[in-house]
C-alpha cells in the first residue's frame, strides 16, 4: 500500500470508522438505564477501603 | 532466605554487566555497565541481608510496593526539582555549567526524565496499584511481579540518569536513553501491564471503575509509544550507539507523535485516573457526573493521538498534517474542560472543604491548572499563535504550568492521602505544613509561568522584528542577553516550588514516624449561631 492510498483511506473510511466507534462508545453511556448504572459505578470508590 | 531465585537472577545479571563493563566496544558502554554492575551487586547484598518477613495474608491487598512507591515518588521528586533549579541557574549564570558531566546539555534530560518518569512514573505506578485494588476489591495479580515492576523501574531510572551524565543519548526528546535501557523499560512495562490487567481480570467488583480506564489507557498507550519511537538498530550489541529506524521528517513526526502523547497519556490520562479516585475519596462524595467522565475518557482517547503534529508547524511536515494536528488540538479543549468541571463540581455542596482541607485545596489548584494549561495548549497550537510562541520560553512556561500545577499538585495530594492510610498513622503530622506547601508551590508556579510568558513573548517579538530596510533588528545573542532577569526570576520560582516539596518531605517523614504536631487547628471553629431568644 503506497502513501497516497493510505492517506485517502485514512481521511475517508478510516475517519468514518473512528467517528462511528466514538459515537457508539459515548452513546452507550447514555443508553436507557445508563443513569442508574452510572450512579452505582460512581459510588464504587466510596463503598469501603 | 526465601528469595534464592531472585538473588541468583540478580547475580547472573551482575556477571553479564561485569562482562559488558570489561568488553564493551566503547568507553561509554564500559562505564555504564560498570555502574550497572555496582548497582546489581548492591541489590543482591541488600536482598541477602533482608530478614525473612512472614508472608502477608494472600487475600489482603498488596500494599508493600505502594508504600515504597510513595517514598520513591518523593525522593525522585526532590531530585528532579533540584535538577530543575540547577539548570535554571545555569541558564541565568552560564559559569555554573560544570563540564563535562554537569553541563546544561546533560543536566536538562536529567531534569525532564527525573520529574516526568521518575517522580511522575512512580506516582502513577504506586497510585494505580492502590486504586486498582480498592476499586476491583482484588489483590494485585502476579505475586511478586509488582515488586519486580517497582525495582525494575528504579533500575531504569538509575540507568537513564547515569547515562545522561556520562553523555549517552539517542537525542530523542523525553526518550533519550539508548537502546539497551529502552529494552529494559519495555520488559518492566509489560510486567506492569500484566499486573494491572491481571488484577482487573480477577476483579470482584463487576464494573471497572473509570479511574482504571484512564490508568489502563496510560499503560497501553505508553507501551505502544515507547516501542515505536525507540525502534533503532544498535551498531554493536556491546556498544551504546544505535541508529533510529526513521529518518528526516518521518523521524520528526514519530518523535512528536511520541512526545505529545507522552504528555497526553503519561502526564494527562494517568493523572486523571488519580484525580477520578482521590478527588471523590478526599471529598467523600461521588464524582459529579460519572457519564461525563466516560465522555471525557473516550474524547481524550480519540482526539489526543492526532495532536502531535502541532509541534512541527512551519517545518518540512506536509501542511495538511500540520493543520490536522492543530484542529485536533483545538478540539481537545472541550473534553479537557469537561473533565476539569467534572472534578471541580465533585465539590458541589461541599465547597467549604476548600477552606478547611488543604489536601482538597491542592486538588482544586491541580484541576485549575489542568484547565489553564489545556486552554493555553490548544491556543498555542493555532498556527498563527505558534509562529510567535514556538521555540520561545512561552512553551517552557506552558509545560511547567501543566507539570508543576496539574501533575505535581495532584500527585502531592494523592501522596498526602495515601501515606497515613498505608503506614497506619492516625492522620498527617501537620495540616498547617500542607498549607505551607500549598502556598509555596502555588507562588512558585505563578512566578515561573508569568515570568516565562513575558520572556517568551519578548523573545518571539525580538526574533521577528524587521527594520524598514528588511533587516532583522536584533541578533540572536541580543535576545539571549535580554532574558537574563527573567531567568533569575524563573530560578526563584523553581526554588519556591522545591521549598514546598521539602516541607512535604518533612511532613511525610514525621507522619510515617506516627507523630502528630501540636498545632492550632487550621480553621477556627465558629460556634453555630443560635437563634435569638
Amino acid at each position: 500500500m503506497d502513501y497516497e492510498s493510505l492517506r485517502h483511506a485514512a481521511d475517508s473510511w478510516g475517519l468514518l470508522y473512528l467517528v462511528l466507534l466514538f459515537l457508539a462508545a459515548v452513546g452507550f453511556a447514555f443508553r436507557p438505564g445508563g443513569r442508574q448504572a452510572a450512579d452505582e459505578a460512581a459510588n464504587i470508590p466510596l463503598k469501603e477501603d | 532466605m526465601k528469595q534464592t531465585a531472585q538473588v541468583v537472577a540478580i547475580a547472573v545479571a551482575a556477571i553479564i554487566a561485569l562482562f559488558g563493563a570489561a568488553n564493551g566496544s566503547d568507553a561509554l558502554f564500559r562505564a555504564h555497565f560498570g555502574i550497572l554492575f555496582i548497582v546489581l551487586v548492591l541489590a543482591a547484598f541488600l536482598l541477602l541481608r533482608r530478614e525473612e518477613k512472614p508472608t502477608d495474608d494472600p487475600d489482603a491487598y498488596m500494599d508493600g510496593p505502594i508504600k515504597y512507591g510513595t517514598i520513591a515518588t518523593l525522593f525522585w521528586g526532590v531530585v528532579g526539582l533540584l535538577a530543575g533549579v540547577a539548570i535554571a541557574a545555569q541558564l541565568a549564570w552560564p559559569e555554573l555549567n560544570l563540564e563535562p558531566y554537569f553541563n546544561f546539555g546533560r543536566m536538562r534530560p536529567l531534569h525532564t526524565s527525573a520529574v516526568i518518569f521518575a517522580f511522575g512514573g512512580n506516582a502513577l505506578i504506586c497510585t494505580s496499584f492502590y486504586v486498582v485494588q480498592r476499586t476491583t476489591r482484588a489483590r494485585l495479580f502476579g505475586g511478586d511481579l509488582a515488586w519486580f515492576v517497582f525495582w525494575g523501574y528504579q533500575l531504569f531510572i538509575i540507568m537513564a540518569a547515569t547515562g545522561y551524565l556520562l553523555g549517552s543519548t539517542q537525542s530523542k526528546e523525553y526518550a533519550e536513553p539508548e537502546w539497551y535501557v529502552d529494552l529494559w523499560l519495555t520488559i518492566v512495562w509489560v510486567a506492569y501491564l500484566l499486573v494491572f490487567l491481571g488484577t482487573i481480570l480477577k476483579r470482584k467488583e463487576p464494573h471497572i471503575y473509570v479511574a482504571n480506564w484512564f490508568y489502563l489507557s496510560f499503560i497501553v498507550t505508553v507501551a505502544m509509544l515507547h516501542v515505536v519511537n525507540n525502534l533503532a538498530l544498535p551498531v554493536s550489541l556491546s556498544g551504546t550507539i544505535s541508529y533510529s529506524a526513521f529518518a528526516g521528517v518521518q523521524d520528526a513526526l514519530t518523535q512528536w507523535w511520541y512526545g505529545h502523547n507522552a504528555v497526553g497519556f503519561f502526564l494527562t490520562a494517568g493523572f486523571l485516573g488519580m484525580m477520578y479516585y482521590f478527588m471523590p475519596k478526599q471529598a467523600e462524595r461521588p464524582v459529579y457526573s460519572y457519564r461525563l467522565s466516560i465522555v471525557h475518557f473516550w474524547s481524550l482517547i480519540f482526539l489526543y493521538i492526532w495532536a502531535g503534529p502541532h509541534h512541527l508547524h512551519y517545518t518540512a511536515l506536509p501542511d495538511w498534517a500540520q493543520t490536522l494536528g492543530m484542529v485536533f488540538s483545538v478540539m481537545l479543549w472541550m473534553p479537557s474542560w469537561g473533565g476539569m468541571i467534572n472534578g471541580l463540581m465533585t465539590l458541589s455542596g461541599a465547597w467549604d472543604k476548600i477552606r478547611t482541607d488543604p489536601v482538597i485545596r491542592l486538588m482544586v489548584m491541580a484541576l485549575a491548572f489542568y484547565g489553564m494549561s489545556t486552554f493555553e495548549g490548544p491556543m498555542m497550537s493555532i498556527k498563527s499563535v505558534n509562529s510567535l510562541s514556538h521555540y520561545t520560553d512561552w512553551t517552557i512556561g506552558h509545560v511547567h504550568s501543566g507539570a508543576l500545577g496539574w501533575v505535581g499538585m495532584i500527585s502531592f495530594a494523592a501522596i498526602y492521602f495515601l501515606v497515613p492510610r498505608l503506614f497506619g498513622a492516625k492522620q498527617l503530622y501537620s495540616l498547617r505544613l500542607v498549607n505551607w506547601h500549598f502556598w509555596l508551590a502555588t507562588l512558585g508556579i505563578v512566578v515561573y509561568a508569568a515570568v516565562m510568558w513575558v520572556s517568551g513573548i519578548q523573545q518571539g517579538l525580538m526574533w521577528r522584528e524587521y527594520d524598514p530596510e528588511g533587516f532583522l533588528v536584533y541578533s540572536f545573542a541580543e535576545s539571549v542577553a535580554a532574558m537574563h532577569p527573567y531567568y533569575v526570576l524563573r530560578a526563584l520560582g523553581g526554588l519556591l516550588y522545591l521549598a514546598g516539596a521539602l516541607v512535604m518531605v518533612f511532613n511525610i517523614y514525621m507522619t510515617i514516624k506516627g507523630r502528630i504536631r501540636d498545632e492550632a487547628p487550621l480553621v477556627t471553629q465558629h460556634p453555630t449561631p443560635a437563634p435569638a431568644e
